[in-house]
């Protein structure tokens, strides 16, 4: 169906029906995200607080200059990447390794381990940090107990306390709660392959890893990139765990650009530069996303 | 099945409809006979019971209803900013004036209390924590009702197993840094752990962490007027360094106040030092008893070390603040509500729910008599000479908290030298004082 | 099979074992400390399994705080109850409002021909990673103008502008064949007879995903939650349960009990609808 067919009528028709059936989504997107983000776009340009005696003052990029001078921001601009980088292609690998480990079991056993690592994801991040709280814990966590007892470190050591270990705390927490659904997409990516091609090439002599890069890999690409775009969103969303274990700490080690939005609005109350960060990370993300989209047409 | 699914489905919703539509209404109303107040969890002021039988007196009084929201002191500070914001906030909150007064009062929240005071008021509330309600000489953001002074506390079965117990004085409660050096370090040579930790994850406790670095080595965190932060005095560099330096105390940036109670309760610790009479009384979750850890260790408590064994503890003061949402009949109601709790005969049945001292000597000309009855709370009452200077209402004090909690941060990261420390105490005083 | 293939195989197995039971055990460790005495919760060598059943944690849970039922109605019932009836109608409200809508804009982004299309499809996917701390802010203040402040609306309106759902729906339906819409067309079928009985059938597994999707994401977005409800009357579930902790004294029991209690619901509706979610969204991706 192309435009050049279409009679004006139709087009008509198309133009009024297209835009009835989008109405009632549009009128919450438009509502609930599109005007707070127009908001949050011309909030950046004054100087916003909480206080009611002194009314806000236009400043115009005053907010954004500051932002690059803000050591802060930028600590948390580079650990938010970090985390993207980090989760996005370990749960692509993570995924599709527990994925192929498991396609061929037998129904019963392979519905128990998709259930299993969807757990996560269902208990809620709330709950779940409670007990990553407790197994990361200095004095008596579960990891020191352990790793003592096998003899692998011979003091306890400050998993969330500690700078150096901190984000990767954080990091492997948020890939337990994110690998459910890609592995369950790979499941079924993979029992779709076409068999034909795969015993042919067996057949031929070639071993499973080439039968996987030639054969398996390219027709699975669909559900990678679907797999790239939510786990991206997903890794973006990473905020209770911060907010719940370390508020950013220690030594800004785990500072998101989320949490610290958060942080600059509500403790700082200093609304027009949280929203001015708000407005970059949009950015950033607008970006990123424009890349993935451009990647999926094109293959 | 997927009949019952269904039907079961439908129920629920037709059951939370209802559950949801008939809310919306109080939300407006001009009704000026319920007023709401917003309470953190000071003592049982936090305990539901407790505070129904008190509102319930109330409102049988005076026809006044009160409905009470409970908050936390991990999300509360959240809760009523986002309400402000959003024009929603309750009519009474009940805090400390580093919040009431140097926070919300401050930016312009709060409806001016001052007439509340009369002179025989001025005369029978204590005079700092009175000092500490009013922004300036003119303006009161808050009626005090309890106080108390934060303190620290010992594992006294700990201290006797490893042979610190002359350090110790039961009598006093007080001690000087050198005592406090020396059961740190007998009690590191006695259990090889932890003896306590300068938690620094930003969430609250944090006067117990100020109170120890400043009286160690006699250092301040403002100045006398209140107009700036001075915690970059090289007493406190000093203190913290000492800090470092002991084996037995860890800059523990992963608890926050609360977990190291916990861990002071259940044994890990043995040192806590963020305390006060409420904790001292409160029988723990293992239900041993009060004064007790959870293995039924003794718990002493002790004012913080200082060189001369003089300590200038930090007060806690809490009260009722009115919030402006511009309905002059509920303000009214509301300040019925704060004569009533905290001006009245009933002041009594409002202190003792608070597990704290109260902030006025007597009401109307009788003498307030609260605690004579409890032994715990006649003890205490031996460090309330030791109260500072209530410097929380200093300019910019909730982001100057948050500086204090990454400077703690910064210091536990460093290698520990006086330069490193020095840098990041610089550094977080600058931000503290806004440059 | 070569003896490297059985080696592998073997391995691998033992490995996702280990795997599995890290990822079970969050809601194992949950669930048992729910019964534990307050020692052992707080013992410093971990108790795998409770030896000293108590309930005493459940009846905490239920005894801290009161609630009217419904409404203001003076029927009072511990907190939880309330909280729990809260959490279902706003998961369940957000689950069928953001399916409906969503379903209809994913079918006419996908087969709809109109003007402006591209550019809405872009704002979409552009804002679907976009984090709620962003526009923190603004919305509490326009929810406020809107009078919606501490109501459970309030959670459930964001939680369906947020398009994800519409760019999902969407991948559904580029999978519907044409021929069939013009068929309906020619018979004569309205736009709406068209979508109702020709494209919702067609889409259904992707509506069943996105609903099991939408009610967990729902139930487990405690953020938003927290900065738009404040009443006692009118929390969730783990929002309610945050509130029971006392002044700086953590209740360990108290919160695994109450953990336990929020998890324990969503995981029950995700076990008896997971057959259906498998199949849904795994559609929708490979036609992507």
């Amino acid at each position: 169906m192309t435009r050049t067919t279409m009679s004006p009528q139709l087009r008509r028709r198309e133009n009024i029906s297209g835009y009835l059936f989008l109405l009632p989504s549009l009128i919450f997107f438009i509502g609930f995200v599109v005007v707070p983000m127009i908001m949050c776009v011309v909030t950046s340009f004054f100087d916003a607080n909480m206080n009611m005696n002194t009314p806000d003052k236009f400043i115009g990029f005053a907010n954004y200059v500051e932002l690059w001078k803000d050591p802060v921001f930028l600590k948390a601009l580079v650990n938010t990447f970090i985390i993207v980088l980090v989760s996005v292609p370990f749960v692509c690998i993570f995924s599709l390794w527990v994925a192929s480990a498991i396609y061929k079991m037998k129904e019963g056993l392979l519905s128990f381990f998709r259930i299993v690592f969807y757990l996560p994801v269902v208990t809620g991040s709330v709950a779940v940090t409670v007990v990553w709280k407790w197994m990361y814990n200095n004095y008596y966590g579960i990891f020191n107990y352990l790793f003592k007892n096998v003899g692998l470190i011979d003091q306890n050591i400050n998993w969330l306390g500690d700078p150096r270990f901190a984000l990767a705390c954080i990091i492997i927490i948020l890939l337990t709660t994110s690998v459910g659904q890609p592995i369950v997409l790979y499941v079924s990516a993979l029992s779709n392959v076409d068999q034909s091609l795969v015993e042919a090439a067996e057949v031929d002599g070639a071993t499973n890893l080439q039968v996987f890069w030639r054969i398996k890999w390219p027709q699975i690409m669909p559900t990678t990139l679907y797999i790239l775009v939510i786990t991206t969103i997903n890794s973006f969303q990473c905020f209770a765990l911060i907010q719940l274990l370390t508020s950013g700490g220690p030594n800004y080690a785990t500072e998101t650009v989320m949490y610290y939005i958060y942080y600059t609005a509500f403790k700082l109350y200093r609304f027009g530069y949280g929203n001015a960060m708000g407005v970059i990370l949009a950015i950033f993300i607008g970006i990123l996303s424009a890349i993935q989209f451009r990647l999926a047409r094109e293959k | 099945m997927k009949k019952v699914l269904s039907i079961a489905l439908a129920l629920v919703m037709i059951l939370a409809l209802a559950a949801c539509s008939g809310n919306g209404q109080n939300n407006q109303s001009a009704d000026a006979t319920e007023i709401t107040l917003w309470t953190y969890p000071i003592g049982n002021w936090g305990d539901e019971a407790t505070v129904t039988a008190l509102t319930d007196a109330f409102t049988a009084e005076t026809g006044i209803k009160v409905k009470v929201e409970y908050l936390t002191y991990a999300d509360g500070d959240d809760k009523v900013n986002t309400a402000l914001t959003a024009n929603a906030g309750p009519d009474l909150i009940m805090e400390g004036p580093e919040r009431l007064v140097s926070n919300w009062g401050a930016n312009g929240y709060m409806v001016n209390i001052a007439d509340l005071f009369d002179d025989q008021d001025k005369a029978e509330i204590n005079a700092a924590a009175l000092a500490a309600c009013y922004a300036d000489a003119n303006t009161a953001y808050e009626y005090p009702l309890v106080m108390t002074a934060h303190c620290m506390a010992v594992n006294m079965n700990a201290v006797r197993e490893a042979g610190a117990e002359a350090n110790i004085n039961t009598e006093t409660h007080t001690w000087t840094t050198e005592q406090f050096l020396d059961t740190v370090n007998k009690l590191y040579a006695k259990y090889g752990d932890t003896v306590g930790a300068v938690f620094c994850n930003g969430q609250g406790g944090d006067q117990g962490t100020r109170a120890l670095v400043n009286n160690l080595y006699g250092g301040t965190f403002t100045d006398a007027a209140h107009t700036k932060y001075t915690w970059d005095d090289p007493k406190n560099i000093q203190a913290l360094k000492t800090l470092y330096d002991l084996d037995g105390i860890n800059y523990d940036a992963s608890i926050v106040g609360g977990d190291e109670i916990a861990n002071f309760y259940n044994g890990i610790f043995k040192m806590a030092f963020c305390w006060n009479i409420a904790q001292q009384l409160n029988p723990n979750s293992a239900g041993t008893g009060a004064g007790l850890t959870a293995n039924g260790d003794e718990i002493v408590f002790m004012a913080f070390p200082s060189e001369t064994g003089e300590a200038k503890l930090q007060g806690g003061i809490w009260g009722f603040g009115i919030v402006n949402n511009g309905d002059e009949a509920r303000i009214e109601a509301a300040k019925k509500f704060i004569k009533y709790m905290a001006d009245s005969e009933h002041t009594y049945d409002a202190v003792r729910a608070s597990n704290f001292f109260a902030a006025r000597s007597a009401v109307a000309g009788e003498a307030l008599d609260v605690w004579s009855d409890n032994e715990i709370m006649a003890e205490y009452t031996k460090l309330m000479p030791f109260l500072g200077d209530y410097y929380q209402v200093t300019v910019n004090w909730a982001p100057a908290r948050t500086a204090w909690w990454n400077m703690l941060q910064k210091v536990g990261a460093s290698d520990g030298s006086e330069d490193a420390i020095a840098a990041a105490v610089a550094a977080g005083c600058a931000e503290a004082n806004g440059n | 099979m070569s003896k490297r293939t059985v080696a592998y195989r073997v391995v691998s197995f033992i490995i996702l074992i280990i795997l599995a039971i890290l990822f079970i055990f969050p809601l194992y460790w949950i669930v048992t400390g729910m019964f534990k005495t307050p020692a052992a919760i707080n013992s410093p060598t971990p108790q795998w399994f409770p030896q000293e059943w108590t309930l005493r944690n459940i009846k905490e849970l239920f005894s801290r705080r009161s609630a009217p039922l419904f409404g203001n109605i003076p029927i009072k019932v511990p907190g939880a109850v309330r909280w729990m009836i809260n959490t279902v109608f706003m998961a369940v409200m957000a689950m069928v409002l953001t399916c409906v809508t969503a379903a209809m804009a994913g079918y006419a982004l996908a087969k709809k021909r109109f003007f402006g299309r591209g550019l809405l499809f872009s704002l979409i996917v552009a804002a679907m990673a976009l984090p709620k701390q962003v526009i923190l802010v603004p919305l509490v203040r326009e929810i406020s103008a809107l009078g919606l402040y501490d109501n459970i609306w309030a959670v459930i309106f964001p939680t369906v502008g947020w398009p994800f759902g519409v760019f999902l729906m969407k991948q559904f339906s580029e999978g519907i064949p044409g021929e069939m819409l013009e068929a309906a067309r020619i018979d004569g079928a309205s736009e709406l007879r068209t979508f109702t009985s020709v494209v919702t059938p067609l889409i259904k597994p992707g509506i069943g995903a996105l609903a099991i999707f939408t009610f967990i994401n729902s139930w487990n977005d405690y953020f938003m939650q927290l900065i738009m409800l404040t009443s006692s009357s009118k929390l969730t579930i783990s929002l309610g349960i945050a509130t029971m902790q006392a002044e700086n004294s953590t209740d360990f029991g108290l919160i695994m009990a109450g953990a336990a209690l929020a998890a324990i619901p969503i995981i029950i509706v995700f076990l008896l609808f997971q057959k259906y979610f498998t199949k849904g969204i795994t559609m929708g991706a490979v036609k992507g």
